[in-house]
């Protein structure tokens, strides 16, 4: 057992680290404005010239084959430097994995690179208004027409759509609850579609519901058979809830800026919470290393992502709780700790709630009867 | 990196648990009946799991508390194998007190050496007055120092260490004991573990237990300090135990069933070895140095 990188994981770790050293901008705009959406992309851009912006991907799509290990090691330097948040991360950390899985050679080579340099900034369109926990209960439909498909319906709550360029989402083309369900890509500026912004709880638009109307889709926008979408969706949702969408990195950030921000006022009421915050962000690096060696070792991340996920959230949410509260009076006030505040309390939210996902650890690891 | 047991590790754990899954000894040894318990140390001695904090890495020491937490394993085991086994001289267990944090030196009645860690040095002790613990398992002794033996360092975080293992593994039994109890008690018709406030409760105990884990062992790596591991494992385990009392209902609240074996040394240890505000004070210090 040890925890040492080898030679070219820390190569690799001196590369990023000082790239980013001399790169990483001033905070930019919020990526939920026109302005900062744009500010990010630039960003993203620059991170993909320098080969850093999918490093785990294949070199002919704009990566380095980067080992899981290194992408996580990759992922501790960008957080700490401080670097911008991801406007990409639905395109790279959920559309990519399910396209490597089960896109065709010519979907890969068409899309794969202008989602790497942000070209193509993509919305994850899964939940509806009445498919939330419940996806299979979808109502979006798509109809067989000349050479492709329509599709019609309402999706909603999709980060960053009100910007992006591109969404992906499952559509239902047959059959009922989890049968008959087609995984279909599209445009978000395509004739029929119209985009709704939601202001979150910070103000922003950073989700939006989409309307679709009879919006063509040519067939080669699907991804995995038809009527086949629910299994193609699902053999990449893990990613989501696990370790690509929430890496370790950035907690351990979070967790130094709030040890340093206790510094300054060492409050001996809050010294516990302070402590638990930074042990958590350590307990999550060390179990993620614990994933990394499994799945190096040909295991697979299955239900075990649901633990990650439900550690994650709420650490994320404690932390900055901590925070506010060492801040005193001026928690209130906005700032880079309330916006972190508000971010986290999405977190047992999205990717699938935190009750769905204790159900999943209860059901599928401990084997409690359904 | 390779942040997982070795294959020869994997195999040693094993071994354990076969070994101490027959041990019955808690009850006898809580009556004053020491041979089931001796018996079972010896076996742990045979396989060399007493000596292994000298014989090979930390991480081995914390695979064999885990095994001991696991199965309710009595006597001083913290102090036996992972703060004195330099001192004990072809026999079989030793005991300390380590004041501040760990006032009683734990089984000085059985114990073949009693020790008393003053300051960082080890002193040969005698037991005095003994006080009851809230496990039965734990016969507390106050102990007098006679004679000085020699500097001790790192005593008090080896043991801190070890305790924390010990409490991962209980803290597991503990989880395990109750999906097995939740699957097979019925109410209302069903068994109680498919009812969700049930499952919830379970779910959150194993995310605490999955994450206590990589803690214990990193502290074992020298990567986090054992402070660290303590609180981890002791809040994980302490967590473990309340959910496992409640979702047995009534029958876990008596001696009669196994788990109060497991419900009191759980509580135990969470006091002993400095409490989880000695060990956030230890952590902030070190964080802020
Ligand atoms: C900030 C943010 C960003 C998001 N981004 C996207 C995105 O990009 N793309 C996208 O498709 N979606 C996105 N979502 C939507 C998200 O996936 C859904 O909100 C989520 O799946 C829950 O659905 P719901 O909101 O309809 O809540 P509901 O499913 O109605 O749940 C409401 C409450 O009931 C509980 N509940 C429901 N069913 C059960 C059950 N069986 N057992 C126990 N409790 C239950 C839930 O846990 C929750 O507490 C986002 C959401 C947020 C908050």
């Amino acid at each position: 057992m040890d925890l040492d990188l080898d030679a070219a994981t820390l190569a690799f770790q001196a590369e990023v680290r000082s790239w980013l050293a001399a790169n990483t901008p001033a905070d930019l705009p919020s990526m939920d404005t026109a302005d900062g959406f744009e500010a990010h992309r630039a960003w993203e851009r620059t991170l993909f010239d320098a080969r850093l912006s999918v490093v785990s991907w294949p070199e002919e799509f704009g990566g380095r084959n980067a080992s899981l290990l290194q992408w996580v090691v990759f992922e501790e330097e960008y957080y700490a430097a401080g670097a911008p948040a991801r406007v990409s991360q639905n395109g790279i950390f959920l559309l990519a994995p399910t396209l490597f899985a089960h896109g065709t050679a010519e979907q890969c080579a068409r899309l794969l690179p202008t989602m790497a340099n942000a070209e193509q900034v993509w919305a994850q369109a899964w939940s509806e208004p009445e498919a939330g926990s419940d996806l299979a209960a979808i109502r979006a439909a798509a109809r067989r027409t000349d050479g492709g498909w329509l599709l019609s319906g309402q999706k909603t709550w999709s980060s960053r759509a009100t910007f992006a360029d591109r969404g992906f989402g499952l559509f239902r083309t047959s059959g009922e609850r989890h049968r008959g369900l087609t995984y279909f890509m599209f445009s978000l500026r395509a004739p029929g579609v119209t985009v709704r912004p939601i202001a979150q709880l910070d103000g922003e638009p950073g989700f939006a519901e989409i309307f679709l109307d009879d919006v063509f889709v040519p067939d080669d926008d699907v991804i995995g058979d038809v009527d086949n979408g629910w299994k193609v969706a699902m053999s990449t949702a893990s990613n989501e809830r696990g370790l690509s969408l929430r890496s370790p990195g950035r907690f351990l950030a979070t967790a130094r800026r709030l040890v340093e921000l206790w510094e300054t006022s060492p409050d001996p009421v809050l010294r516990d919470r302070v402590v638990d915050a930074w042990l958590g962000a350590q307990a999550y690096r060390l179990y993620t290393f614990g994933t990394v060696t499994r799945l190096a070792s040909g295991g697979s991340l299955g239900a075990e992502s649901s633990v990650n996920k439900l550690f994650w959230s709420d650490l994320d949410i404690a932390m900055h709780e901590t925070a506010l509260d060492l801040l005193g009076g001026e928690g209130e006030t906005t700032g880079d700790w309330l916006d972190g505040y508000l971010f986290s309390l999405a977190g047992p939210i999205y990717a699938g709630t935190n009750e769905i996902q204790r159900n999943v650890v209860a059901e599928r690891i401990l084997g409690l009867p359904r | 990196m390779k942040f997982t047991l070795s294959e020869e590790q994997t195999q040693f754990a094993d071994t354990l648990d076969a070994l101490l899954a027959k041990s019955d000894a808690a009850r006898a040894w809580a009556t004053g009946n020491h041979e089931p318990g001796l018996a079972v140390w010896r076996h742990l001695a045979d396989l060399g799991a007493t000596t292994i904090a000298t014989d090979g890495e930390p991480v081995d020491m914390v695979v064999v508390m885990e095994a001991i937490g696991y199965h309710a394993i009595p006597g001083p085991a913290i102090e036996t194998i992972a703060v004195l086994p330099e001192w004990l001289d072809g026999a079989l267990l030793a005991t300390t007190a380590i004041p501040p944090h760990v006032s009683y030196a734990v089984d000085a009645d059985v114990a073949d050496r009693v020790f008393v860690v003053q300051d960082g040095t080890l002193f040969a002790a005698v037991p005095g007055k003994r006080v009851t613990s809230v496990d039965p398992c734990r016969a507390l002794f106050e102990v007098t120092a006679t004679a000085e033996i020699g500097p001790l360092a790192g005593a008090f975080d080896r043991g801190v260490l070890a305790c924390a293992a010990q409490l991962l593994g209980a803290g597991r039994a503990l989880l395990a004991k109750s999906v097995e109890y939740v699957k097979q008690r019925t109410q209302f018709g069903k068994p109680i573990g498919s009812y969700q406030a049930v499952k919830h409760h379970l779910a959150a105990v194993h995310v605490g237990l999955e994450l206590a884990r990589p803690v214990v062992y990193g502290a074992a790596l020298g990567v986090l300090p054992a402070s660290a591991a303590k609180i981890a494992a002791g809040d994980a385990a302490y967590r473990a135990a309340r959910t496992a009392l409640q979702v047995h209902g009534a029958i876990g609240y008596t001696t009669e069933n196994d788990l109060s074996l497991w419900l009191t040394k759980v509580r135990a240890l969470h006091s002993a070895w400095g409490t989880g505000q000695v060990h956030r004070a230890r952590v902030m210090t070190e964080l802020s140095a």
